[in-house]
Parts: structure tokens; sequence; C-alpha cells
């Protein structure tokens, strides 16, 4: 696993009026790593994301990426960097079919400035076949016609298919059945063997513990915990989400 | 899923060709489910013809054919921007005098003496209302402002300009042979045939090849008879439409302009990055913004569109009256353009719509006009029933959309 962290957010803050959901905040993610960014509800770990993703600027804050300083104006900036998302709100539009999904914005061109549907369509078959994506019945469905576990695994392909440094996944397995979490968490660690950085946000503990190399803990909009998996217990990380007001969660592995 | 009869296959099983069997059986399923398409449409204008014919033998004649197509030409090709405008979810109030001020300011260019020359005074004024288009565009974009505020105050501001520039003229006649001939001049016979059989050689070869670089691609493609089917029926309507105009008149040049407009359209909707991004921002403006599309600038497109179509429309309309007056743009045009556009099967919400709704919501549209002014109807009853036309359309949508919802579809 190489030192050098491939994104790194240095004191980012974000206001939404009255609401301070980030407070300074430091995160950084190493390429070949699962990084996991866990917090309790509205802890400010969407808002983080966004941040990187040009959904909304940071107040204030600096972002690098590859140890260069960078300036994440819009949406636009962000795919050119190699950094995909997934967002919980899975970013689809119903009334396209597949394809036209995987490809939203990076269309195919031939001839004529004609869309190639052919070759989008071929592209798109061979990654979800490689991901082992084998419950869409075609392509050429209209997302609206899928399944939750389906609509997942097309926005987690989606991100994949674009060679990128790094993924960011916010709950990828939050609405999926055991099976599809199985082959989610799977996908994220064969990301990170290919040396990409993955940031994983999930509430679910057990999962985190699973993929993650290390944990990130926000709680209230600040940075409290990093801690490396091989070296903490659930114990303990759910004592930095709640501040300690609880010392297991149902369901938890009590060590 | 509508197919939770069957086991989901992988894709990879998917075989590149579909049977026959299977193609029938997929159509089939999802027309029982509720995705009918256009079919209730042209079942409805069937149905029409019908009634009228029953009520007076002159309303299935070649003389009323052609007159028809002369009709429908310009709320059709007005009612194709009306088709972007929803696709994104927005409205455009503004088409019907923006229509009139293209028009106008055509009319007035080309008056004698020291008129201009046809092509650059139809330019010029297709010129005007594209800035008209941006501009409300703009506004709506920048200040994020409900279209139809915005468009409600261009309607007002171009009914105005329209009257401004007309002044106490009154009527302004237009001269100009080019212009009157776009809706009054008509094929020679033999022209109508070489035209027609042009059409349709060139629809066959896009098809074939389509067809072909998809198989060697190895993408799904329906099998080989359909296409070969869809082509015959083509053929065969083109040369009834040519059949039936040459007992009159001759094919009416507009119904040409029509076609080229509708093929044209539909690329740009449904080949194209921009119709794309059009179907994506009225499907999830969010996703489209996420995935890099530049939402603004799509839409501020858009309402260009709209602009520019209602005033090629309004010089359609402008042409087959060979004048322009102070009523120009006002009247049902704009609610007739966009319900056109909703009776064809367009939804007003957005990100689901056709070009050739456009077309076919217009002919529905034409025929009740011209069915009712040929049993010398009053305008109260041909108001009353367009509405109801309108109403049956979009309760039919809606209950189809209900069957897709069922049937997890839609
Ligand atoms: N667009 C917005 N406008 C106003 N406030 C917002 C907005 N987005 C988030 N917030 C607020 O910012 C805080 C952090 O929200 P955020 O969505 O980042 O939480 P989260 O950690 O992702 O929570 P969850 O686990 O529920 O997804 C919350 O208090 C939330 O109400
Ligand atoms: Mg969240």
């Amino acid at each position: 696993m190489a030192e050098e962290p491939i994104l790194f957010l240095q004191s980012v803050s974000k206001r939404f009026g009255a609401v301070e959901a980030l407070t300074d905040v430091d995160f950084e993610v190493r390429p070949g790593e699962v990084m996991a960014l866990v917090g309790d509800n509205g802890a400010g770990k969407s808002t983080l994301i966004k941040g990187i993703a040009g959904i909304y600027p940071f107040d204030g804050g600096q972002m690098f990426w590859e140890g260069k300083p960078v300036k994440i104006h819009g949406p636009r900036d962000v795919a050119p960097l190699g950094i995909e998302i997934v967002y919980q709100d899975l970013a689809l539009a119903d009334n396209l079919d597949v394809v036209a999904n995987m490809f939203l914005g990076r269309e195919r061109i031939s001839s004529f400035r004609r869309l190639n549907e052919a070759e989008m369509e071929k592209e798109c078959s061979e990654t979800l076949k490689s991901l082992s994506v084998t419950t869409v019945r075609s392509v050429r469905q209209a997302v609206a016609e899928l399944s939750g576990g389906q609509r997942q695994a097309i926005a987690v392909a989606k991100a994949v298919m674009w060679n990128s440094k790094v993924v960011i996944l916010d709950e990828p397995t939050a609405a999926l059945g055991v099976a599809q979490t199985r082959q989610v968490l799977d996908l994220v660690r064969r990301l990170a063997d290919r040396g990409l950085g993955v940031v994983i946000i999930s509430h679910n503990l057990h999962d985190v513990f699973e993929v993650a190399d290390r944990i990130t803990v926000l709680r209230l909009g600040r940075r409290v915990a990093v801690l490396k998996s091989s070296e903490t217990n659930q114990q303990e990380v759910v004592h930095a989400i709640t501040a300690g007001k609880l010392d297991t969660v149902p369901g938890m592995v009590v060590q | 899923m509508s197919t939770a009869t069957d086991q989901p296959v992988a894709v990879d099983d998917i075989t590149p060709s579909r049977s026959v069997s299977e193609q029938a059986r997929l159509r089939w399923q999802r027309i029982r489910a509720g995705d009918v398409g256009s079919l209730p449409i042209i079942l409805g204008v069937l149905v029409l013809v019908v009634i009228f014919q029953i009520l007076n033998q002159n309303f299935l004649t070649p003389r009323n054919f052609v007159n028809l197509v002369v009709q429908m030409a310009g709320i059709t090709t007005i009612a194709i921007g009306v088709v972007f405008v929803l696709l994104l979810g927005e409205i455009d109030l503004s088409i019907g005098y923006v229509s009139a001020v293209a028009a106008v300011f055509m009319t007035l260019r080309l008056r004698p003496p020291g008129g201009w020359p046809w092509p650059l005074a139809v330019a010029t004024a297709l010129a005007v209302v594209c800035l008209i288009g941006i501009g409300q565009g703009l506004i709506i974009t920048r200040f994020k402002l409900p279209s139809f505020v915005v468009t409600l105050a261009g309607l007002m501001v171009w009914n105005g300009v329209v009257l401004l520039m007309i002044g106490g003229g009154g009527t302004v006649v237009i001269q100009d042979k080019t212009i009157i001939g776009l809706a009054n001049y008509f094929l020679p016979k033999a022209m109508g045939w070489l035209v027609v059989i042009g059409g349709v050689v060139l629809f066959a070869i896009g098809r074939i090849q389509s067809w072909r670089s998809n198989r060697t691609q190895g993408v799904t493609t329906s099998p080989l008879i359909f296409m070969v089917a869809t082509i015959f029926v083509v053929a065969l309507a083109g040369a009834a439409v040519v059949y039936v105009a040459n007992q009159d008149r001759g094919v009416p040049f507009v119904g040409i302009f029509l076609i080229v407009l509708l093929v044209g359209f539909t690329f740009l909707a449904e080949r194209t990055r921009f119709g794309r991004y059009v179907y994506a921002i009225g499907g999830n403006a969010e996703a489209a913004r996420r995935a890099g599309i530049n939402v603004s600038r799509i839409r501020v497109y858009v309402f260009m569109i709209s602009s520019l179509m209602a005033g090629m429309g309004g010089i359609v309309l402008s042409s087959r009256l060979r004048s322009v007056d102070t009523a120009a743009g006002g009247g049902d045009l704009l609610l007739n353009s966009i319900a056109a556009a909703v009776i064809g099967g367009t939804s007003l919400f957005g990100g689901s719509g056709r070009v050739i709704s456009a077309f076919l919501g217009a002919l529905v549209i034409a025929t009740v006009n011209n069915g009712m002014g040929l049993l010398g109807l009053s305008a109260g009853v041909k108001f009353v029933i367009t509405g109801l036309v309108l109403l049956t359309a979009v309760l039919v949508d809606a209950i189809t959309r209900q069957g897709r919802q069922q049937s997890g579809l839609a």
C-alpha cells in the first residue's frame, strides 16, 4: 500500500444556513486502500462526498489530488481527475435504459455525431459481465424497471467502467440482500486490489470491518478518529461514533 | 418486472438477434402491460376519419386529404418545438406570438419597394426568434424562474411587439412567390413519385445499414423480417399518399417540408448526445447534473429550438394565408400546438415523448377542425370536441401508465 494519499482534504468546512455540516475535517485515501467513512445520521458523510464531487463547494479548506492542490468548480471537474462517485440517492435517470445511464455524459459518438449505440451496448454488457452482474435481463431495459439491488449494481458498475483512480460509494449495500451485498463487497475489495483508492460509507460495521483497511469516524461534522481496522474493534468504533453514549449496537460482535 | 414469468438470464446469454417469436412475444407483453406507444392515437385518427366520412361524403376525398396536410403544417412545426420543451418538463407559452413575430418581421422585410430577397428575410426572422428563445431560456435558467411565468410574460410582450410592428396597417400582404409557394406549391405528379421513391430508398438503406452494423458488433437486434416489414409498410404508405395526392393537385411541398423536419428532429432527439441529455434532464435533472451535463445550456438550447420552430411554423401559417395581420399568433394557436404534442403522447412531466407525437397530435387536431368545418359546425362545437379529444388522449395515457406501473414497466 502506498503511503502518499492520492486524495487529501485539509480542514474542509461546510455550512447550510445555521447547520454546520462539516467543521475543519481532514480526510484522505491512499491508492490500493479501502477507506471507510462512518458516523451517525447527519454526521456529515454525504456532505463530505458531495463537496468532493463538486455538487456544492466547501466553504473553507483545501483539496489535494496526487499531492497537488486542486479546485473543484462543479461536477464536470471531478471525473477528469479520476474520481467516480456512487450516490446514496442513486443518480440514475429512470426513463433511460441501462446503457444510456452507464454512459450518461460520456456517450460514444460515431460518424455524423450519431450516438454509437452498438459500441456502448457492447461495452456495457461486457462491464456488467466482468463484474458478475448477471441479474439484469437486458441492458436495453429502462432503469425504472429494475429492482433496488439491480439499480445499485448498475450505479457501481457505472463508476467502475471509467478506469478511475478513486471510487467513492455512499452506502452501496444499504438496500441490498445478502447475496448482492456480498457481491458489492467483493467488488470493492477487487477495486482496491487493482490499486484504486476506495471510499465506502456504511452504517453496517460488520461490512466495514470486512472490507475496509482504515476507518474515518465523523461526529456532528467533526472528524473524531482515524483507525486501522486491523488494530481496532467494533466497540471502539461505536464509541467514537456515539461519543461513548453507547458501547454496543444490535448485532455487534463484542470481543 | 413484466417478465416475471421468466427466470432472469445473464447478460451474456442474450442472443444477438432475437427470434421472430421472441420479438413478437416481447412486443405483445409490452402492449398488454400498457406500453402501447402510438397505437391509441392511430386508432383514434381512424375512428375520427370513419365518423366524419359517415357524416359527410366529402371528407375522404383526395382534395380534402391534400387540404388536411396543408392545414396541419403550421401546428406540426410549432409542436415539434413544444415536444422538446415538454421533454424537459418545462412549458413555453410564448410560442404563439413568437411565431407571429417571425412571420410579421419576414413579411415587412419582404415588402416592396426595397424588399429583401426571401432567403435573407427568412434567415433574419428566424435569427430574431432564436435570440428571443435564448433570451427567455437565459432568464429562466439564470434566475431559476419557472418557465411558465417567464414565457407568460413573453406571450404578452411579443403580442404587443406584433401589434407595434404591424401598426395601423391592419393586414400586410405577402407577394414573394417563393414564400407563398411554401404552403401553396404542389409537386408535379412525376416529381411526387420521384421524391417518395428517393425517400423510401434512403430509409431502407439507413435501416439495413444500422441492422447490419448492430449484427456485426454482436448487439441485440430485432429479427430481419421485422426490418423488412417496416420498410415495406413505409414504402406502401408513401406510395398511397402520393397516389391519392396526385388525384388532386399533387403532393404539397409543405408535406415534404414536414417529413424533413420530422426526420431531422427525431434524429436530434434520439440519435445525438443533445437529445440524450434532454431526456436525461427530463427524467432526473440532478442525475444529469452529476453526470457532468451542462443542464442550463441544454435548457437554453431547448427554448431556442422552441422559438425557432414557432418562427418556422409562423412563416408556414402566413404563407398559407398569403398575409399577416394583427390577429397573427393569437386565437387557439398556442393551445392547439401544446395540445398537439400532448395528444400525440408527450408527457407534461418530462422525460417521455417523441418528436412524432407532434405530427400525430397535429393530425388529430387538423382532422377534427377539417371535419367540423366540412359539417359546417360552429367554432363553439369545434372547441368542445377538440377539448374532449385532448381529455381522452391524456386519460388513455394515464390509464395505460397505471397498467405499466402495476407491471413494473412505468
Ligand atoms: N442540502 C442541504 N441543505 C441543508 N442542510 C443540509 C443539506 N444537506 C445536508 N444538510 C445537513 O447537514 C448535516 C449532514 O448531513 P449529511 O447528509 O451529510 O449526513 P450523513 O452523514 O450523510 O447522514 P446519513 O447517514 O443519514 O446519510 C445534516 O444536519 C443535514 O441536515
Ligand atoms: Mg448520507
